[in-house]
């Protein structure tokens, strides 16, 4: 074996400057195919972290059927064997809940389709800071006979003010009737008008008592502390509920994003690809010409007396060596980066930056650092630089002697 | 029951009186790839005998290499038997040969065909690392052959940094390195000048004499002709003379 790594290792060096260009390629690839996905790991992570933020959390906790049909009916009731088996699970940061359903809001001769989310304002504001959207007015306290926030889309389109009474009218729970007026105590500003025009916040109390729903929930918004554990937490939270209660995960509540989300990792994969294939030629091109060029030394070595076999692990070897050297450097030139990255994110700007704050977020692009991207783009490039040595090892354990020695 | 040496096995085989190292019988090799068949080697008998130190010459195209080639086992015939010391080597499997030439054959090419990478010391410890010799053996015997072959101040160099002639002397060293049943020799002195030529057949015979092996060489040079004991000479695949001289390495070298 000793012989074997001698001979390889002093085989790379014959031809330096080929061994150091296709180790240049490897260490290209290996930096930038790194270096791409930290960046896009990283703005996934990111762009889930704020998605689940605004929406739904990375769980929810919702009433069989919820989902499918979003009724007011199938709502849940808020008991303390929930909130118990919320507070066992360790790896749930925050829960937030809600009662959500649809109402008209009018006043004077304009009636408009609005949203109602009952909300309980510090859980929701320790979710989404709700509070610091509040343009005007004030934000809720604990407790319910308070007033509504709407957004001042919504404000504009039925001309109210701050202190004006808004009717609500809707179904509440099994078909009773829901009306109501309520005093307008804030008005918000979100950066999406979508938002601001169809919101109308309520005090989660009083979202129960309008839609005759006390002690109800349509949902319970889950925040993590470690996301990528997300599939285990959900088990585990689904075994702890009845069968009544299911426990949804935000790529199946957010299938857009989750789109999104492909869709720009499928052209990373493509630059990956593209890249792993530099690789493939850069290797089997040396590879190979390596091999060739040592037909006759490879002849004289079975001549007297190697078998092929060792040969066929010389070459593999040299390709392993220059593969691990490549990945190496890469990885130790990468790593300082990405971790300075990871601690002084890139600064976003322009209208995404501004879309950022007005939303309350950091404007920044984070990386990742996950040791999963290292290892996995390491063992891809060490598996592809071997895969390019199958025609000269297929070569090696089949040409004829004879000939090789004439040349 | 006698251990052979060839396939590392035991089998049942009488000792005759005069043991042939090599017998040939009815060797042919034809080349059917080209328009017209050629026939390169066409039924050879031989027998070389423990010790010999016999040129194969014959005009160019005659089956010189191709009769080594076989008798080395680096080629197939297209039919007869190539016995060594009772074992056919015709009919052992790919890997059977490699171990077979391992340890029963030493080669000298015509362009040395030293492993570029490996110091003068490792080109002659290869092959008895591959025998997986004892460290203090290999040693003992990489300076003992180096310094029968005048090129022992060397051993730390690679084979570009020494002559024609001197690399040739180490390509003999590794030849002799493993302790050969015979060594093949195509063309041995083919690149070499005739001062070089002359030292490397005084080395080779002396070696002959001392390791008491067999030597095969093939070859064009009067010079190598005149110290060879015994010349075969082909034509046209065939043998068309065979003799003895009846002088000693000692008388040659005069
Ligand atoms: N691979 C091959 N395919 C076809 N014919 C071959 C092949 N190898 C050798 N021959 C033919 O076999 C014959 C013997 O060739 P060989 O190389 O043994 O001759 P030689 O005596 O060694 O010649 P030289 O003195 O020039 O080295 C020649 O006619 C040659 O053309
Ligand atoms: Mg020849």
């Amino acid at each position: 074996m000793q012989q074997l790594i001698i001979l390889a290792w002093r085989n790379l060096w014959r031809n330096r400057r080929r061994t150091l260009i296709t180790l240049a390629s490897v260490f290209m690839a290996v930096v930038l195919a790194i270096a791409i996905r930290s960046l896009q790991k990283g703005a996934y992570s990111n762009m889930i972290g704020n998605a689940v933020r605004f929406s739904t959390g990375y769980l929810q906790v919702q009433a069989k059927g919820y989902w499918e049909d979003k009724s007011i009916n199938n709502s849940f009731t808020a008991d303390t064997s929930l909130d118990q088996t919320l507070q066992a699970e360790p790896n749930i940061s925050l829960a937030v809940p809600r009662l959500e359903s649809f109402a008209l809001a009018s006043s004077g001769l304009h009636t408009k389709g609005v949203a109602i989310i009952g909300i309980d304002p510090v859980q929701e504001n320790q979710l989404n800071s709700l509070e610091e959207k509040v343009a005007k007015g004030k934000y809720f306290h604990r407790g319910g006979g308070q007033g509504l926030l709407i957004g001042d889309g919504l404000a504009n389109y039925l001309r109210l003010q701050l202190g004006d009474t808004l009717v609500l009218m809707g179904q509440g729970y099994h078909g009773s009737t829901a009306a109501a007026q309520y005093p307008i105590q804030g008005i918000f500003h979100f950066p999406l008008d979508q938002l601001n025009n169809s919101l109308v916040y309520l005090a989660l109390p009083d979202a129960q008592a309008f839609f005759a729903a006390p002690g109800r929930l349509t949902s319970v918004s889950l925040m993590l502390d470690d996301p990528a554990a997300m599939e285990a937490t959900a088990r585990s939270l689904q075994r702890a509920l009845d069968s009544t209660r299911v426990v949804l995960q935000w790529p199946v509540m957010n299938k857009s994003l989750v789109q999104e989300i492909q869709g720009d990792n499928a052209g990373g994969i493509i630059m990956l690809g593209i890249l792993y294939l530099v690789v493939a030629f850069g290797v089997f091109g040396t590879i190979l010409m390596m091999t060739m060029e040592r037909k006759k030394e490879f002849a004289v070595m079975i001549a007297i007396g190697m078998h092929r076999i060792k040969l066929t692990a010389i070459v593999m070897l040299e390709t392993v060596l220059i593969g691990l050297m490549g990945i190496v450097a890469g990885c130790v030139l990468i790593l300082p980066v990405l971790l300075y990255l990871y601690q002084h994110p890139l600064a976003l700007t322009g209208s995404t930056a501004q879309i950022y704050q007005e939303f309350g977020l950091e404007p920044i692009m984070p990386v990742s650092v996950d040791p999963a991207i290292f290892f996995y783009q390491g063992i891809t490039v060490l598996a592809i630089a071997l895969v390019s040595t199958l025609y000269p090892l297929w070569y090696i354990n089949r040409f004829r002697i004879p000939e090789a020695l004439k040349q | 029951m006698q251990f052979s040496g060839v396939t590392g096995e035991w089998n049942n085989s009488f000792k005759t009186n005069v043991m042939s190292v090599i017998e040939i019988q009815q060797l042919t090799k034809t080349y059917r790839e080209t328009l017209v068949p050629v026939h390169a080697v066409n039924g050879i008998d031989l027998k070389f005998e423990k010790g010999e130190f016999t040129a194969i010459v014959g005009p160019s195209g005659c089956g010189k290499t191709t009769l080594l080639n076989l008798m080395g086992g680096i080629d197939r015939p297209t039919s007869g038997q190539i016995l060594v010391e009772k074992v056919d080597i015709t009919q052992l499997t790919a890997s059977q040969l490699v171990d077979f030439r391992l340890y029963n054959i030493g080669f000298i090419f015509q362009s040395f065909n030293l492993i570029p990478v490996l110091t003068v010391e490792e080109n002659v410890g290869f092959v008895m690392e591959l025998q997986h010799r004892q460290r203090e053996e290999i040693t003992a015997r990489i300076q003992y052959l180096l310094t029968a072959m005048g090129i022992a101040e060397k051993t730390k160099l690679r084979p570009k940094y020494l002559s024609g002639g001197q690399q040739q002397r180490v390509a003999v060293a590794r030849a002799l390195a493993a302790k050969p049943k015979f060594i093949l020799a195509d063309e041995p002195t083919a690149n070499l000048d005739s001062k070089s030529t002359n030292t490397l057949l005084n080395l080779m015979a002396s070696l002959n004499e001392k390791e008491q092996v067999t030597f095969i060489f093939s070859t064009h040079d009067q010079r190598v002709m005149d110290k060879a004991r015994r010349i075969i000479t082909l034509e046209d695949g065939k043998v068309i003379s065979d003799t003895s001289v009846k002088h000693s390495h000692a008388e040659a070298q005069n």
